[in-house]
């Protein structure tokens, strides 16, 4: 990246055992175990009904990407400047089962729409009126090597300016989210984008509930 | 059920099947138009509207298209509705 | 100026063809692929046509020598992908190989059945267990079937999925990273996607007439498509260099709706754009485009229009061959690229089945009857559900 500078990783955003940090801190805690997404979005964001609509991807998706996005003047970059790409073990699976579910009785299309792994990519995009270059990997795991190289091909190459990317799965209420935002502006705060830093942010949500609970 | 009764009804189950969480029915007027503007409703929506009416009442809408007069309201629902029962009977 | 990335081999198994051949034989015959379900156990047997793949499982797996508990995606993988390497006279072992694969229902065949059971009793069965059977396992069968071990991975971007693995590969080879990439995708027809995009209601239960004025919907189809893409060292040392490479691609967001395309098709727009610009061609340059082409009301006047916005006053022959072999999801990117590459080799320009009536919205027709001409630069459009939306450029290498 030396002829591009150096890019940097302004925000990230954890989503793992009812909990949500940013930036490595926790900033939101659920001991209730019915209904996290719901009211923590009620008590983050609250400002797109279309939520209640959505997967469970979908709305981990909204939650972190809000999160992400808050202070960001995303909206200052050409739509066509802004790249998402997530990845995950599971594609759509929790969506899937609960579609297949809904058939017994009557299948729903609302509900078929999510059993792709990329609508939540597409969720993020309409909301925040993203255009750029959009992927979606399914691999085994967090895969830090791939995501670094990923990005900063559509930096050099797709000339875009910011970035949000990561890792968003689901299963069984299960969540492990890790998103960040890489850009090419620097930030307070922010970090230099490398597959180390990665896995850092990654794993800190491990290390930090492992020892609370 | 007249026509009151029925729309009410409606109301709820529009609601619920469209998961409009933070919607009381008595916020939805008999005649606000149910998408774009009033409840902002989209093509997936209609889908399940559509459903809505298989399920509930057993009316089958054949095509996507006929939808969008049948939706426009909740009156213009409840028309339908009880202009296709009546010929069932 | 980037080295080139060259197209060494192709291989394709769909519902007119279970190998180039047939596929080729069938475009020029005017054979489509749809008819009554015959493998597909659904209560929709009688009133939605599909695409099916000819080979029943059991003779796929012997044809392959695998276990039959594979799933269906997995096998159409296999055969394509073999394909496209033999027909590529390429030793990919002595080189530095990757394998990207795309889908979209991955092993939903297999995993229906599991569903069942888990629903009916959730202890029948750990949710996690399932990821076998998910769209990542699919695209190790086949890599490990293939013997590469180089790099894989898996593009999940639904119908799309396919057209971006395969410039995925080209990025890769041009950063130096690869020299050989076998890339495309595949996907079998489920009761699944079937009762799902039924709920839609954008199955036609005749069959589709892409582009047509009074078009109804899409069919169903199966099959798996892959490209063995090469790098300028690699095609220097071929007996014979490849005569065609991929020249540009771009993808971009529609960021309008789930399903559904922006009225003029901004995202098909900006990824043909985007192409173009690539590929360092005017729109006058195109000969002749193979359409996303669906047949459902939206897609076609979202696709039809960006084409009439981008392409003003010079609008190339364009078809859907969608009118052959349905809508292959996740493969259909690379089945379409697969026909781009045999368009240029062959100098044709394949029919759009059953094209009854001009759209009132367009200044241009599809193609109805096969055309021979040479072709220097084809461009194929796939565009997915999320609103993910690519274009690819093949072009022939002069000189």
């Amino acid at each position: 990246m030396s002829s591009e500078g150096q890019l940097n990783i302004t925000k990230s955003v954890i989503i793992r055992n009812n909990s949500i940090y940013v930036d490595g801190n926790i900033i939101y805690e659920y001991f209730k175990n019915d209904n996290f997404l719901n009211d923590s979005y009620e008590s983050l964001d609250n400002n797109y009904p279309k939520f209640y609509k959505m997967d469970v991807l979908g709305k981990l998706g909204m939650l972190a990407t809000h999160l992400l996005l808050k202070d960001s003047d995303i909206e200052n970059h050409l739509p066509s400047d802004v790249g998402i790409v997530l990845s995950n073990s599971n594609s759509s699976l929790d969506a899937d089962i609960r579609y297949f579910d809904s058939v017994k009785s009557f299948p729903s299309p609302a509900l078929f729409v999510y059993t792709l792994p990329n609508i939540v990519t597409g969720e993020i995009s309409i909301r925040y009126k993203l255009k750029g270059e959009n992927a979606f990997f399914i691999s085994q795991q967090f895969d830090a090597d791939w995501l670094h190289f990923y990005i900063s091909h559509l930096f050099q190459n797709n000339k875009i300016n910011a970035c949000i990317g990561g890792w968003i799965e689901s299963i069984d209420s299960d969540h492990d989210v890790c998103l960040f935002l890489t850009e090419r502006k620097e930030r307070k705060n922010g970090i230099n984008f490398t597959p180390e830093n990665l896995n850092n942010i990654y794993g800190l949500g491990v290390d930090v509930s492992n020892i609370k609970h | 059920m007249d026509k009151q009764e029925l729309m009410q009804r409606l109301k709820e189950q529009i609601i619920k099947q469209l998961k409009l969480e933070g919607t009381k029915p008595e916020s939805i007027g008999d005649h606000d138009p149910l998408f774009v503007e009033g409840l902002g409703l989209d093509s997936i929506d209609a889908l399940e509207l559509i459903v809505l009416l298989q399920q509930e009442y057993k009316i089958k809408l054949n095509n996507a298209e006929q939808g969008q007069e049948v939706f426009r309201s909740v009156s213009t629902m409840a028309d339908f509705i009880m202009e296709r029962q009546a010929k069932q009977v | 100026m980037s080295q080139k990335v060259y197209i060494a081999g192709v291989g394709i198994i769909s519902a007119i063809g279970n190998n180039v051949g047939e596929n080729l034989a069938s475009l020029k015959d005017g054979n489509a692929g749809m008819q009554q379900m015959e493998r597909l156990q659904s209560v929709h047997k009688d009133k939605l046509p599909v695409a099916e793949v000819s080979l029943s499982n059991d003779e796929l797996c012997s044809q392959l020598k695998l276990p039959n508990h594979i799933s269906r995606s997995a096998l159409l993988s296999t055969v394509a992908a073999k394909e496209a390497i033999s027909n590529s006279g390429i030793d990919i072992h002595k080189w530095r190989t990757g394998f990207i694969s795309a889908t979209s229902v991955g092993g939903m065949d297999k995993t229906e059945n599991f569903f069942t059971e888990f629903l009916a009793d959730h202890q029948n069965g750990d949710l996690k267990n399932v990821v076998n059977h998910e769209c990542g396992a699919v695209t190790e069968i086949t890599a490990d079937h293939l013997g590469i071990r180089d790099f894989v991975t898996t593009v999940s971007t639904a119908c799309s999925s396919s057209a971006n693995s395969i410039f995925l590969a080209a990025r890769l080879i041009r950063q130096g990273f690869l020299d050989v990439v076998v890339a495309g995708g595949t996907d079998s027809l489920t009761k699944f996607t079937l009762n799902g995009f039924n709920t839609l209601m954008i199955l036609d239960s005749q069959y589709c007439q892409p582009f047509d004025e009074n078009r109804r919907g899409l069919n169903l189809g199966e099959g798996a498509g892959y490209l063995v893409l090469v790098s300028e060292k690699v095609a220097e040392s071929m007996d014979q260099k490849p005569e065609i490479a991929l020249s540009g691609w771009c993808n971009a967001n529609d960021a309008h709706h789930q399903t559904a395309s922006s009225p003029d098709g901004t995202g098909n727009y900006l990824a043909m754009k985007g192409a173009l610009k690539k590929a360092d061609l005017k729109p006058a340059d195109i000969d002749y485009i193979n359409l996303h082409g669906t047949g459902t009301n939206n897609n076609d006047i979202a696709e039809g229009t960006a084409i009439k916005n981008l392409f003003e006053g010079n609008y190339p022959p364009v078809s859907s061959t969608k009118s052959f072999t349905g809508h292959t999801l996740g493969a259909s990117g690379a089945i379409e690229a697969v026909y781009s590459v045999l368009a240029i080799r062959e100098g044709l320009i394949f029919p759009n089945l059953r094209f009854e009536t001009q759209m009132k919205e367009l200044p241009f027709a599809p193609v109805t009857e096969l055309q021979h001409k040479e072709l220097r630069n084809v461009m194929s459009n796939s565009f997915g559900f999320g609103g993910n939306c690519s274009s690819l450029i093949f072009s022939k290498v002069i000189g």
